[in-house]
Formats: C-alpha cells, structure tokens, sequence
C-alpha cells in the first residue's frame, strides 16, 4: 500500500453535464480534489450540488466529460467496461444507502464475494480483524433476512474492507438506519481509516456523520465551495447554514 | 379503474410480449390447423368435382366387404354384355367400359416411383375423355403406351423412350407413344401418376381378365339429368350393380379424404392442445412473478380504496387483453402457417393438387379467440386471487415476501398424481383414449404441484455439478430462491419431455418385443415381402417364384400367404390363405389351443383364441366368410390357435380361398434354410427370383425387423416433432421466468457489477440459474414419462409387449438438450443483464 503519491484518489478540473442543449444540468464545474491515503473525508453539500456525481465519477460508475481521476496510480477515465470492473473488483470498495445485500447468501458469503468474484484467496487473519472490528463474528452464517439494517450494513461495511481496497466509497450509509446503528457504522468507518489506514470517501447530508470524519470538503452547484479539517458536528451545521445562505444570495 | 390497468399493460410492454408469446404459439398452432385443413378439404373436393366433370353415371359392381377403397375394381368387373346392356338404356350419349388398376412405373435407379399418397393407376386409353395428348400418339401396339405428364416429369421420360411397369404381372417393358396432361394444363389430378395401354393389354395386366371391365362411364344425352338416367340404369341392371351419378362420386371420394383430413385436424388440435396447456404453466408463472412485482402498486391502489374485486378485475382484464392481442396476433400467425403448409402440402405432390384460395373458416376465428382468452384468464385468475389477500400495510412495507408453506400443494398434488395414475391405468387397460388423455392432464397437474417440494433437493444437486465458480454458485441459488417459479418453469417442460420419453419407451419396448419374438420364436431365415404390404397393398408376387424358392437348394421350408380382408360372419377381419399350414407352426412355433395345428382342407378355417372369442367361435363352429370376389361361404372352425405375438388376430384360410380374394397373388413368403446352410447364401439364390419385381424384397430376419421397428422410429419422429412446440413454449417460459428475475434483481445485479463482476460473469450466472431449470425439468420430465410409458407397456402386456424397452440414448440426448435449451434460453435475459447500468441498477426501485 506504499504508492508513490500520498492521493489514494484524485479527481483533476472535472467536469460532467447530464443532458444536451437547453435541458443540460452541469453537475460537476472543474472540481480538483485529492483524498489522502488513510483519512476519512466527508463529502456534503445541498442536494443536486454534485456530492454523488462526484463520487460516482471518482468510483469509476459514471463518466466524466473532461478532467482526470485517479485512484491510486490507475487513470479511471478512458478505461473501457473491463478495465472500470477489475478497478471496482480490486481498488475500489462501496457501501451503499440500501445495504445492497445478497439475499442467497450468508453473512460471511457476502462479505467475501468481491475476493470470491475475482477468485482470490482470502485472507484469514484480516477477515478476522474486520469480523470482530464491526462485531459480526456471531451472525456470520445468517442470511440478510436474517439480520438487523444495523448488522446488514455493517456487513456490507466488512465487505467493502474485506478486500483492502486503494479507497472505500459510503453513499450516506447511515441514511437508512437508526442514530444508534448509525452511530457504530460511523465508528467503524472511523476506526477502518485510523487503525487500518484505510482510505475512506462518503457522501452525507448529516452533518453529525460528517463530524466522523477528518475532513470534510464542501460541494455547492458543481463546485467545491468549503473545506473544513477535524470538524465538529456544530462546525459542519454552521458551514451548510453558510451555504445554504450564500445559495439564497446567489438566486 | 379500467384505464389505470391499460396503463400497466403498455407501460411493460417486454412483459406484455413475453407473456403473449406462449398464447400466441398456442393459438396459431390450433388456428393454423383448421384453415389447413379446411382449404385443403375444400381443394380436394374442386379436384374431385374436375375428376369426375366428365363423369354423368357409373356403373360398377356392388362390393362385398364393403370397402372404401376407391381401388374397387378389383371387386369384380363388367362385361361386354353389361356395357351392351347400359347402350341399350335411352338417354345416354357416350358409354365407356374402363379399365382402371394398379400400374407402378419403374425409375432410373430400378425403384419403384412413388408418389406423396396419390395412387399409380393403368388406365385403357380412350380418344375423347379428359385426357389431353400433349405429345405423340396414342397407343396403338399392345407395346405402346401414353402416360401422363406428372409421371413423365418425374421419371425423366420422354416420347419414344422406354418405360418399366409393374402391374398385375411382374415388370414388363413399353415404349412411350405419347405424353397426356388434363385440362386447365395440369399435369396430374391430384399428384396421381397414370399409365394408359391398350384396351386388351390393360384388361389383361390391371384386371388379369380379357375382355372385362372395371366400370362404365355414361354421359347422359341432351334434355336427360344425371338422377334420371341413374335411375334407368339402374332399373335395367339390378340391385347387383352400384350405379351412381357423377356428383354421388365426387361426393364420396371427397368424403373420404374429408375423414382423413378430420382425423388430421384431430391430431393437431390434440398436439395444439398440449402447446396450450403448457402455455397455461407459463402464463400462470408469468402472472405470479408480475403480481409479486406489482405487489406495492396493487396495495397503494387498495389503499387508496380499491376494492378487492377491483384488484382482481385490474389483473384478470390485464389477462384479457394479453389474450386479446394473442388471440389476434396467433390467427395472423396461424392463417399464414396454415397457408404456408397447404402450399407446401400442394407442391409436394407435383403442384398438382390446386389450392382454392386460402380460407379462415369461422371454427378458425372462434376457437382461436376462445382458446386465447380462456387460457390466459384462466391462468391469471389464482395469482389475481392472491395478490388480492395481501394486506395494504403489508404490501407497502418493504415485503420481503416469506416463503408460503408447501404443505396444501404437496398434499394435492399427491391426490391428483395418484387420481391421474388411476385414470391412466383404467384407460390403458380398457384402451379408453378420453381416460388416457384426463389421466395425463390431471397427473401433469399433480407432478407440477409437487415439483416444488421436489425441487429444492434436486435443484441443488444439479446446481453442484455446475457451480464451480462464484458466478455459478449464484446462480444456482438464484434457481432455488423461488421454489415455485423455479417448479412451474420446470414443470412446463417436463410436461412435453415426458410425453415425448413416454412414447419412446413404448415403442423402444414394441422394438425390443418384436425383435425378442423373432429371435426367440420364429425360425424363418428369410422374409420375401413387399413395400407397403399389407392387405391393401400393392406388392404382391406370382405364387410360381414360391414354387421356384422351395426348390432352391438349402431351402429346408417354405410357406407363403395371400392376404386380403374379408368379412366372417359380417366382421370384417384379415384374412390369409396360407401355402402350407404345418410349415407356418413350425416356422412360427405356433401351438393349437382347441383341435390339432393341422393342413386345413376346404372349408375349414384356422383363428386365433381371441378372435374365437370375440366373434363366439370354437372348433366346429360354421361361420360365413365373404371374400372380396364372389359369393359368400360356409366355413367350419378346423382349430383354433394359441394366442401368440408373431400371428396376431388373423383368421387363416386354405390356400384355395385365394381364387376369390382381390389379388390372387402372394404377399409374403417366408423360407427356412437347412441345417448348415449360411443364410446369406440362400439369399443370394432367392434374390435372383426377384430381380424382374424391384419392390419386392428378399430380407434375413434381423433385416426384417429391423425394417419393421424403423416404421415406428417414423412415429416418434412425427410426435417428436409437434412435440417440438409444447417444448418451444417452455423454452419461452425459461426465458421469461428469467427474463422477470433479471428485472427483479436488478439492483443485486447492480451492486455485483459495482463490486466487480464482470459481464461474462453476470452472464454466466443467469446461464446456469437457466440451465438448472431446464435440466430439472428434462429430469421431472424422464422420470414421469419412463413411469407414464412404463404404465402403458404393463398395461399393454396382453397386445404383445412382452419386454420393456428404456431408450437410454433418446432419454440421454433429451437431457442434453435440455441443457442446451437452458444455455440458449438464457442468452437474452443475460444479454440484458450484463448490459444494466450499474448506477441505474444500484437505485433501481
């Protein structure tokens, strides 16, 4: 995991629109953006600001009109079907709002499947760090069905760790879940990145999730607009306040 | 309300396609079948109409059995004195003594012509009639003849050319005087091939009598009808004679092909029906994974105070309009199969048979709406009960639907497997087809009931020799997520695998039985018959070549028969004239069951034990026997035989019984070689005997057999083949059933291509979740189709199925299909797969 740069993604002056003509929605204006190997950066901003484009993009699941991304040493744009698979498949790790689960299989299936997808062997002893990590050792045979939304993500939490990949990307994980099984979901994301040096990305519109974070960076209409380090719940609440103040100046 | 539900339909028109298709193949195959059969109905009897336009009356002799055979001539025949007699009647203006009977043109290759059912006639050639000269003379030497186009086209024969006939006689050579055709410039009537001699010569070849007649032709004179001069005609001659008009014949032959094209018709809709009740399985399958998907929309509309009835209209109307646009689409589809066949069907027999404009007779249109929208209502009726028990709340909730207890299904579908096996047993034995064919249903029904329980077990030893890899794996448990959508796909196929496996092991066991009877019992070494033999079939041969064979040396015996149908006590029955009784018990090792296995002298008869008992004979009894020619005799029962498997049901005459049947020639011929003496050598000294008569052939026992049991390998392939659209249709509902889980799944298949899944592996996935399917219900399918044929072969043991015949190769090679209908089944619905957005999966709702 020693790489050369110290950016486990890069997003350089990107740009993405939906639509043509008339209807074009810009989401992304010239965003340049580094996320440093090992921390956890909070991406927040009003809805429609861009904050999932961006990540997105970053992950490889959408196109960008022009700019660059990186993760890690591998340049995302330009990479064909199979090439943006095999980056998902091993550099990439996503925890998603709807657990995303697969119901046919169990617990630990489900966290294994990205290595079982790509045929690689699993590591015991790191399976066993992120099993106790997120406190599943006990419902490891369970089916989804089986497990609480709390368990279910954080299942889905070991999976996106389970194959050490360059950068994990949440997309509001906590958004369907309670403030307590969201709460351990956070710690563990936090802890991923602090004790395994983890690399983490996620979206949120709560600024108490984003307080998790080290840093937190700020998206308004396509563009970033604010940047806050070590941020405070409070902090976070006040900035998005700003924003929201600054959208009602700009309209 | 109404509008809301044709939202729903177009809003999904894939589903709407995908659940049509199924009805839409049912409904063509059973429209496609009436407008075939009535366009051909109604141009065979236009051809009959031409046939016999020239044609006011006809006189011929009155049969004695009975027969439809248009072939009566055979019957007896006319005299001079008749047609002097029928001159005399005032009011006709042309009267023709015909000669019509059997002529077989010999090929290039030295085989026989055939034609596609049409007959091969000699006729005596007469100036003035339909026939048209196209080319040359008419035959005026008793070595000339003229023959018709069609048979001149197909045979590559020309004016001046020499031309081989097998007719009453063994081939004879002629030399081609001229080629006719009819009028409107056909070629033939009806794909018939027609040979016309001289008068004598066709007395003497077709009839084997000079100066005799097989009918008369009378053209009525000016101002006189058809009717009335039937009338005097018949008046003059007596009741001894069939006079009829012209129309009275066209009738009645047309009739005739009317009743087999019925039987036809018969046939098809029973196969057609077989395709909709597979259809049904599909439907159902369809309607229930929809209902399940639509399951939020249908409780938001309850919430918002639908009613329970409502709900059900919203689905049975979306049924009815499914059926609507099916039934619409499979009449088009089926007028144009339909069509398409009768084209064919009249090309193949030279482009000779017209066709009078295709034409969609209301059967057509009835039944093809009927059976559209009963089948899809009806199969969308239980999931529309179902959806409408499900609670608003429950529904709206994020349902993870659990999995409803198997236990009812099981416990009905053991009732109805038992109660449909029951059914199937009393018709098999009773030969009850009503029995049968209920039986079949209702047990089909019952195996798909219980092919859920049966599934889970099975599924996943299936899955386990697939899944090796991660893909796999999911897929296999991707079939076994839904018992019953994974059992009713399956069960659609199994219903045309098991039939198709039933019939072969029935006619595997026939195989295995006759070969085991001919092994083991009979002892003749050499087998001398015909194509087509049969009572009414042409090939026949001079009894003087079995003179010639038993003196061949190395023949140890020799036994030939003369075959006809004759009447016993006003039955008909098959009758033989056997050359030599004793030598046929001991070639067939026959044993008498009341009196001694002896030569039968005149007058006396031989019938088998169930024979005897059906007509409430024994040894002693006096009965009639009408012959085909001449007046009916008093035979008394000289024995009667022991039941056996190598001469079945026939009711053996002494050899002069043969004078008065149709053709007094033999049909068959069978030769036992001495002690020490190589068959084939025997045969290389019969054959010679043969070499003026290429239909006829000289087999050794296997051969013989072997020739026997390939006729049944013709029937299976026939039922194979409209077969083959019941399993097209489960072929759909695979796809379908796929097809809706893919959608289902959506967003896994999202999340797995987030998560790096490559395309191939999605694909690879849907593939072995389909090709578990397929390969368990081409399981179901052998299993209930070795039971249902082995049913059959049991209950069948007293009509001669006396081993049980297991066609492993065909059930191997069903299986494997059914592994390659799985793979492509599910390339569409993994094409679909693999293409997804990811982004739009993963938020798929």
């Amino acid at each position: 995991m020693t790489g050369k740069t110290e950016s486990a993604a890069r997003a350089v002056d990107v740009w993405k629109s939906y639509g043509t003509g008339e209807a074009a929605v810009t989401a992304l204006a010239g965003v340049s953006v580094d996320f440093e190997r090992g921390r956890f950066t909070a991406i927040m901003g009003p809805s429609g600001s861009g904050k999932s484009t961006l990540m997105h993009c970053l992950a490889g699941l959408d196109t960008i009109d022009s700019g660059d991304v990186w993760i890690g040493e591998t340049k995302v744009n330009g990479l064909r079907d199979k090439g943006l698979t095999d980056l998902r498949r091993s550099k990439v790790g996503f925890i998603f709002q709807q657990f995303n689960l697969l119901p046919t299989l169990t617990a630990e299936e489900n966290i294994t499947l990205p290595l079982a997808i790509g045929g690689r062997k699993v590591d015991r002893a790191w399976f066993d760090t992120v099993v106790d990590t997120v406190g599943l050792r006990d419902r490891l045979t369970h089916r989804p069905t089986q497990l609480s939304g709390g368990q279910q993500q954080r299942v889905a939490c070991a999976r996106a760790l389970v194959s050490r990949p360059e950068v994990v990307f949440a997309d509001e994980p906590t958004g369907n879940l309670d403030s307590r099984s969201g709460a351990e979901v956070l710690g563990f994301l936090q802890r991923s990145a602090r004790e395994f040096g983890q690399t983490v990305v996620m979206v949120t519109h709560d600024p108490n999730a984003a307080s998790y974070a080290d840093r937190v960076i700020f998206l308004a209409d396509g563009k970033i607009v604010r940047e806050l380090h070590q941020p405070t719940a409070d902090a976070v609440l006040e900035t998005m306040k700003h924003l929201d103040g600054d959208e009602l100046v700009v309209v | 309300m109404l509008k809301a539900t044709l939202k729903s339909v177009l809003s999904r028109k894939l589903r709407l396609v995908l659940s049509g298709l199924s009805v839409v193949l049912g409904v063509m195959f059973v429209s496609g079948s009436f407008v075939l059969t009535d366009t051909l109905d109604r141009s065979f009897k236009s051809l009959f109409t031409t046939i016999y336009s020239d044609v006011d009356v006809q006189v011929a002799v009155k049969p004695k059995i009975g027969s439809d055979d248009p072939d009566q001539a055979l019957a007896g025949t006319l005299t001079a004195d008749d047609l002097a007699k029928v001159e005399s009647v005032p009011g006709t203006d042309r009267v023709v003594g015909d000669v019509v009977g059997s002529a077989r043109p010999i090929g290039e290759n030295g085989k026989v012509l055939t034609t596609s059912g049409a007959p091969r006639l000699g006729t005596a050639w007469r100036d003035g009639g339909q026939e048209q000269l196209r080319e040359g003379h008419a035959p005026q030497r008793d070595d000339e003849v003229v023959i018709s186009a069609y048979l001149a086209k197909t045979g590559g024969f020309s004016v001046g050319e020499q031309i081989s006939l097998i007719t009453l006689e063994p081939k004879k050579t002629f030399t081609v005087a001229g080629i006719f055709g009819y009028p409107g410039n056909r070629d033939s009537l009806g794909g018939e091939m027609t040979t016309a001699f001289t008068e004598a010569t066709a007395q003497q070849l077709l009839l084997g009598q000079p100066g005799a007649y097989s009918s008369i032709t009378v053209r009525a004179g000016p101002g006189v009808t058809e009717d009335v001069l039937r009338q005097r005609i018949q008046d003059k001659l007596g009741d001894a004679y069939q006079v009829k008009t012209g129309e009275q014949l066209s009738k009645d032959s047309a009739a005739q092909i009317g009743e087999g094209l019925s039987f036809f018709n018969y046939v098809l809709l029973g196969f057609a029906g077989i395709a909709l009740f597979v259809g049904i399985f599909i439907i159902l399958n369809t309607f229930s994974i929809i209902v399940a998907q639509r399951t939020r929309e249908l409780a938001l509309l309850r919430a918002m105070g639908a009613s329970r009835r409502q709900m059900i209209g919203t689905v049975v109307l979306e049924a009815v309009v499914i059926g609507l646009v099916a039934s619409v689409v499979g009449l088009g589809a089926g007028i144009g199969v339909g069509a398409l066949l009768a084209n064919i069907f009249s090309t193949v027999g030279g482009g000779s048979l017209r066709l009078e404009g295709i034409s969609v007779p209301p059967s057509a249109i009835i039944s093809a709406f009927a059976v559209g929208i009963i089948v899809t209502v009806l199969a969308a009726v239980l999931p529309a009960l179902r959806a409408s028990r499900i609670p608003p709340v429950a529904a709206m909730r994020e349902a993870a639907t659990p999995d409803r207890p198997l236990t009812r299904p099981t416990i009905a579908g053991a009732a109805l497997t038992a109660a449909g096996g029951g059914l199937l047993w009393y018709g098999f034995a009773e030969g009850a087809l009503w029995f049968i064919m209920s039986g079949l249903l209702v047990a089909f029904v019952g195996v798909a009931l219980l092919t859920p329980l049966i599934s889970r077990p099975v599924v996943s030893v299936i899955g386990k020799l697939l899944a090796w890899s991660m893909p796999g794996t999911l897929g296999r448990r991707n079939s076994a997520r839904n018992p019953r959508r994974t059992a009713i796909t399956a069960a659609a196929l199994m219903v045309g695998i098991a039939l198709i496996t039933g019939v072969s092991v029935v006619l595997t066991s026939a195989t295995t039985s006759i070969t085991k009877v001919a092994e083991g019992q009979v002892k003749s070494d050499l087998i001398v018959s015909g194509e087509g033999s049969g009572p009414d079939g042409d090939a026949t041969f001079q009894p003087a070549r079995l003179d010639d064979i038993a003196r061949l040396s190395g023949v140890g015996s020799s036994f030939g028969w003369y075959a006809d149908r004759i009447l016993v006590d006003g039955k008909p029955q098959f009758g033989i004239a056997v050359t030599d009784v004793p030598v046929m018990q001991k070639q067939f090792g026959l044993s008498a069951k009341e009196g001694a296995f002896t030569a039968l002298p005149e007058g006396t008869l031989a019938l088998d034990e169930d024979s005897a008992t059906k007509l409430n004979l024994k040894q002693g009894s006096t009965v009639s026997v009408q012959t085909t020619k001449g007046e009916a005799r008093t035979y008394t029962v000289g024995f009667v035989y022991a039941k056996n498997n190598v001469l079945v049901n026939a009711i053996v005459l002494p050899v002069s019984a043969a004078k008065q049947f149709r053709v007094e020639q033999l049909e068959t011929a069978f030769v036992q070689v001495t002690p020490g003496t190589a068959v084939q050598d025997v045969q290389k000294r019969v054959e010679p005997l043969f070499a003026d008569n290429p239909e006829i052939t000289v087999q050794d026992r296997s051969a013989f057999v072997k020739q026997q049991a390939s006729q049944l390998d013709t029937v299976l392939l026939m039922i194979q083949i409209l077969l083959a659209l019941a399993i097209l249709i489960a072929v759909l509902g695979v796809i379908n059933t796929l097809a809706l889980s893919v959608i289902e799944r959506t967003r896994e298949l999202g999340l797995l291509r987030a998560i790096g899944m490559r395309r191939a592996q999605v694909m690879r996935m849907i593939t072995v979740e389909s090709v578990v399917i397929s390969v368990f219900g081409a399981l179901l399918g052998l299993g209930v189709g070795t039971a249902l044929g082995v049913g059959a072969v049991r209950a069948l043991k007293d009509e001669g199925f006396t081993d049980l015949g297991i066609p492993w190769t065909q059930m191997g090679s069903y299986l494997l299909l059914a592994a390659v209908i799985g793979v492509v089944a599910a390339i569409l619905p993994a094409i679909r797969a693999a293409r997804l957005n990811v982004l739009q999966a993963i938020s798929y709702e």
